[in-house]
């Protein structure tokens, strides 16, 4: 493989010949070869992928199959932890909790989130600013804007409940975060008004490099806005929306902050997400080894996600 | 079957350019009109003006006999060809020649038909399943006439649809778009700022320069006799030589004089340049109005230079020196042997002299 490139350089270095020139032409001949170009620059990448996702992933397997906990190495107990996971309803509302956040999450952020690229690709004034502000709730950290959410949300705080009160669309406060169900929909209203603009903004860099002529073609051809759409911009814009979705459903599948800050949890467990979940088992009541086992439930559900993803692009690229 | 009306056309564009100014054009039913012109002389706005794509800042167009300067795109009954074809990527061959009739709600039959007869047409029918992606240019042009041609328009537009192909496929594709308007004979719009394609494919050509209309006619009439300076300069490869001259009254006849170089106003044309005696005016000579002098050549119409560079061509040979303070071209037949910096007589041929003036550039 290496050999053309190699005999190459050895020519350039032979033209070049005199002494000074030769350490010049062994560092390039030594760059030139590309396994070893290859490996010199996998290494950083690859020293930080092991020590912190390899390691710690390969140390919760380990933890998962014993009975570790904080300041007790355990033993090794097989699958007992999982089992356990598996009959402890708890964990089994949590993991619905989780596919029904991470569905409706989704759901919403791309729908709205398309929405609002296809405004922000239009021209109007101040384009720059708006569309660099629509950014505020994505680099806002999450727990600062959980935390802010969480005081609208207050029992006896709440903006929402006064201005609603006042204005007299409700009669009775409502239970925002008192009650599992609604205190769910707020998570997903919160994650949803956080992960929007995300969406909107990588959609919105894919509907730029669509061609308007491609759109002028299509009105030509008698399409209304519906239908230009529907045949131009959603199916040119779909390898972009599958790896935003992918991307948002990973995060979002394994969300912590925000059900953590907005919630804790609770009312009585109604509200956890797997990662919760596992984060109170594991760590705020120190039992580790049962912990792990929680959070890899996580881990064939995402792994199905990114293989379909890499199946799709796969076929997209084979087209 | 339509004619298209623009009167008085006018575009501003939002940062304020005055892209467009006061087009008047009658295209008549069944012609192919050519815009041309040089890059960034409105002709692609006063096109897509005409599709619907632009707003129309002032005047009016009308299809046949109905004004369509607010209706959509969509309801023109117009097709376009763009210049970079603007095929859906998505979508086969087919599917982008199907699509302008699904979206019209026809019956699956007869698009398939109608497909089936513009592959025809175009000899595309091998392509039919193949991805955009997998076609070679001229191919994809083919396509995208063929989109156009499906819907049975009123009006073809075209925006430089010839120029992303090699000069072969372009005289190629020059020759069946001409086939292809004398078998559909459509009213068609033709941009380009190619004027040999401009003189070739259209019934009439109209040329444009800074938004403003120059001239509209037939191919031969804007070569015979431009309007202008700018169209008798835009119009002819090599083009037109021009020499700034001082015209003159001595001895009963009118002279144009410069550097070098003297020489009598043809007989037909003293009386309109009379009034122009001892100003100045812009002399124009075609390539092949100026020849190798013989004896027959009266030395009126008759300078000295000597050849600055010889193009053989094959078909023919250019020969460049300067006369008059000016480069200048003689296209002569290729038995002529001359050799660079060789001294030669220049004769021009008195029935093919052109003035402008100097000024406001206009024929006189
Ligand atoms: N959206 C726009 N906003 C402002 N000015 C524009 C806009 N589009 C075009 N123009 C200007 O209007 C003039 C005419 O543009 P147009 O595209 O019609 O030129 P053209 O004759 O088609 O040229 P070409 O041969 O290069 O395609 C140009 O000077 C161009 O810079
Ligand atoms: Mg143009």
């Amino acid at each position: 493989m290496k050999d053309p490139v190699v005999a190459g350089a050895g020519v350039a270095a032979s033209i070049a010949a005199p002494a000074e020139r030769g350490r010049v032409s062994r560092l390039t001949r030594w760059l030139e070869s590309e396994k070893l170009l290859a490996t010199v620059l996998l290494v950083p990448g690859m020293a930080i992928l092991l020590i912190f996702i390899a390691y710690p992933f390969v140390m919760a397997l380990w933890y998962s199959l014993t009975s570790i906990r904080v300041g007790d190495p355990g033993e090794f107990v097989g699958i007992a932890n999982f089992a356990k996971a598996w009959n402890d309803t708890v964990f089994q509302l949590a993991f619905k909790n989780t596919v029904f956040y991470t569905f409706w999450a989704t759901v919403f952020k791309l729908a709205l989130g398309m929405w609002l690229a296809l405004l922000l690709n239009r021209s109007f004034r101040f384009k720059r600013i708006i569309r660099a502000s629509m950014l505020l709730p994505f680099i806002i950290p999450t727990v600062l804007s959980a935390f802010a959410w969480r005081w609208m949300f207050d029992p006896t705080f709440s903006v929402m409940n006064w201005l609603l009160y006042h204005s007299g669309v409700i009669t009775d406060r409502l239970p925002f975060l008192s009650d599992g169900d609604w205190a769910l929909w707020c998570a997903v209203l919160v994650n949803t008004w956080r992960g929007m603009p995300f969406f909107a903004i990588t959609l919105l860099a894919g509907l730029q490099t669509i061609s308007p002529d491609l759109h002028e073609a299509a009105a030509l051809d008698g399409a209304n806005a519906w239908h230009r759409f529907w045949h131009v911009t959603w199916p040119l814009l779909l390898p972009v929306t599958l790896v935003v979705v992918v991307f948002s459903v990973i995060q979002t599948f394994s969300d912590f902050q925000l059900i953590y800050v907005l919630t804790g949890g609770g009312p009585a467990n109604s509200t956890h997400l797997i990662a919760t979940y596992a984060y109170q088992v594991g760590v705020a009541s120190g039992l580790l080894g049962e912990g792990a086992a929680l959070s890899l439930f996580m881990f064939p559900v995402l792994f199905g996600v990114v293989w379909f993803q890499l199946r799709f692009m796969k076929r997209m690229e084979g087209h | 079957m339509a004619n298209v009306t623009i009167r008085n056309l006018n575009k501003n564009y939002e940062n304020g350019f005055h892209a467009v100014k006061d087009v008047n054009l009658e295209i008549r039913d069944k012609e192919f009109m050519v815009l041309v012109g040089p890059s960034g002389c409105g002709k692609t706005t006063t096109l897509r003006m005409v599709a619907g794509l632009e707003e129309i800042t002032s005047g009016d167009i009308m299809i046949g006999k109905d004004v369509v300067n607010d209706l959509p795109p969509m309801d023109r009954n117009i097709a376009m060809v763009f210049q970079n074809y603007a095929l859906y990527p998505h979508k086969s061959v087919y599917q982008n020649m199907a699509f302008g009739l699904q979206m019209r709600k026809y019956p699956k039959d007869e698009i398939d038909k109608r497909v089936r007869e513009a592959a025809d047409i175009l000899g595309i029918q091998p392509l039919l399943e193949r991805k955009p992606r997998q076609l070679s240019g001229g191919q994809r042009q083919r396509v995208a006439v063929g989109r156009a041609i499906v819907r049975h328009p009123e009006v073809f537009l075209f925006d430089e649809p010839l120029s992303n192909l090699d000069a072969q496929l372009r005289v190629q594709m020059r020759v069946e778009l001409k086939r292809l308007h004398e078998r559909l004979e459509t009213t068609a719009i033709y941009v380009t700022h190619d004027q040999v394609e401009a003189m070739t494919l259209g019934d009439r050509v109209v040329v444009m320069k800074d938004g403003w209309v120059q001239q509209v006619g037939e191919p031969l009439e804007l070569y015979e006799k431009p309007a202008n300076r700018f169209v008798a300069g835009f119009i002819g490869s090599p083009a037109m030589n021009f020499v700034e001259v001082t015209i003159s009254d001595s001895g009963g006849a009118l002279w144009a004089d410069a550097a070098g170089l003297r020489l009598k106003v043809p007989p037909q044309m003293v009386e309109r340049v009379r009034a122009h005696t001892g100003k100045r005016a812009t002399l124009g000579m075609r390539p092949e109005a100026l020849h190798l002098a013989s004896g027959s050549d009266h030395a009126d119409f008759c300078f000295d230079t000597a050849v600055d560079v010889v193009e053989p061509l094959g078909n023919e040979i250019l020969i460049n020196f300067r006369a008059g303070g000016a480069a200048m071209v003689t296209r002569v037949d290729p038995s002529v042997r001359v050799k660079a910096h060789q001294n030669v007589r220049v004769a021009l041929d008195p029935g093919r002299v052109h003035f402008f003036d100097e000024t406001s550039g206009a024929a006189i």
